[in-house]
């Protein structure tokens, strides 16, 4: 059965051909409504999540499909004790498809050995976080119409972000692309990450820890959250949290056609008033990602045999 | 110093020095109910120094956590007095249940029954990671 735990699980032409069911999904929608009738979604939440379980839900129902769910961990059987492998074996009888976020690392692995239906990780604590990575990508792909040739900026939490080593990842399987890395120095790509990624494939990047600098070399800006959650000391997360914000005034020296991008939600890392500017592409992302769920849910259903 | 030969039994060799009670502890020998000797900083022709484990008696032994501790280490098996067959260790691609996950979050640590596994994802720096959470293991 057919899984999808982290964007290496897809190989660069599955990439390439869910964005092109998601462009087919927003140019021809009528196409799709009903394309999983009487199919049905289990969204398993075992942490506060607003968009990615909203996101989802919309996807299957955009489907024609219908979505069962888990309010939270304190509402679940998880409550009492039970393990991801029996809340996964359980629920493969009632759904045709799961998307699960949980807090523990590796969670979706477990689900997905487990079930008798697709398991898709909607986020394993700081583990992986694929389908943002989708609409991610697909976000690019619209705003620039290939990969190739551009200057990708990350900015912020650089060190526990899973979006951002995940995205590295999965760009760095597409040629001729630029990284520049942008953080404190507690907050750096870690070593292993570079070195899968960049050093290995000798993949061009700099590491600088001021934004404005090289803000006009970039055509993508990635911004991040410093999440609190991802501390185990809450000095060093009020220390950290305020080091970038992005703001019309920085704004000023970057390219007329840069694309902003940030995986939700934020905190003050981008000032609202960037939100008129259109540079900033962080709530098409969101769309995106709606799509890039729905050409998923499609294809491992199909592959499943459910459709 | 000298320790005696052994008649049935085992003798893990050619263990870098400085490996020998890492083993000892890893192939948990601590707990053997037959008599086990540990010799350690032995003069080598082929390493300059060594440690060698000897198990005098019948013992399951895991060849995972030998390769693993020291890859260049050599299995003698003893029987009736008599080598009977020596296996040269190689890194394992896999390890289950031998390391634990040091990451707190890490599913490995609260899913009922759940092995701990690593995998080996560099066999130039030998380095493992965790099957579930790909948390890279401590260095031996």
């Amino acid at each position: 059965m057919r899984s999808i735990i982290d964007i290496p699980d897809l190989s660069l032409p599955e990439l390439d051909a869910l964005m092109d069911t998601a462009e087919d999904i927003i140019a021809r929608p009528r196409e799709y409504q009903e394309i999983c009738r009487h199919k049905k979604l289990a969204t398993l939440f075992f942490e506060p999540s607003t968009r990615t379980r909203l996101s989802f839900e919309a996807a299957m129902y955009e489907l024609g499909g219908s979505v069962i769910s888990v309010a939270g961990a304190d509402a679940s059987s998880v409550a009492k004790g039970e393990s991801v492998a029996d809340t996964v074996k359980t629920v493969s009888c009632y759904a045709d498809i799961i998307a699960m976020r949980h807090p523990k690392e590796g969670a979706a692995r477990v689900a997905a050995m487990n079930a008798t239906v697709p398991v898709i990780n909607a986020g394993d604590g700081g583990h992986a976080h694929p389908t943002q990575t989708l609409a991610d990508l697909l976000t690019i792909r619209r705003e620039k119409g290939s990969f190739s040739g551009l200057t990708v900026g990350m900015c912020g939490d650089l060190k526990f972000g899973r979006t951002v080593h995940s995205l590295l990842n999965a760009l760095c399987r597409y040629s001729n692309v630029r990284f520049v890395l942008i953080s404190p120095e507690e907050l750096k790509v870690p070593s292993y990450v570079k070195s899968e990624a960049l050093k290995k494939k000798d993949i061009p990047y700099d590491q600088v820890t001021d934004l404005e600098s090289v803000i006009g070399d970039l055509d993508i800006l990635y911004m991040t959250r410093v999440q609190r959650e991802r501390f185990f000391n809450e000095e060093d997360y009020l220390r950290l949290k305020d080091s970038y914000i992005l703001t019309p005034e920085k704004l000023k020296k970057a390219k007329s056609n840069l694309c902003i991008m940030h995986p939700l939600p934020r905190v003050n890392e981008i000032s609202v008033s960037v939100d008129e500017d259109p540079r900033a592409c962080y709530f098409k992302q969101v769309l995106y990602g709606k799509f890039m769920r729905e050409a998923l849910i499609l294809k491992l259903l199909k592959e499943a045999g459910t459709l | 110093m000298t320790v005696d030969s052994i008649q049935n039994g085992t003798v893990i060799d050619h263990i870098a020095a400085g490996g020998g009670m890492k083993l000892y502890h890893l192939l948990e020998l601590e707990k053997a109910e037959v008599p086990v000797a540990i010799m350690m900083n032995v003069t080598s022709h082929r390493l300059g120094r060594k440690d060698i484990i000897k198990i005098d008696g019948e013992m399951p032994l895991n060849f995972d956590v030998i390769g693993y501790v020291d890859p260049d280490a050599t299995v003698n098996v003893i029987r009736n007095g008599v080598l009977q067959e020596k296996k040269q260790m190689v890194l394992p691609t896999h390890l289950k249940n031998v390391l634990r996950c040091k990451n707190p979050r890490c599913i490995s640590g609260s899913e009922q029954e759940l092995p701990q596994i690593f995998v080996l994802t560099d066999r130039i720096h030998k380095e493992y990671r965790c099957y579930w959470c790909e948390t890279r293991a401590a260095q031996l």
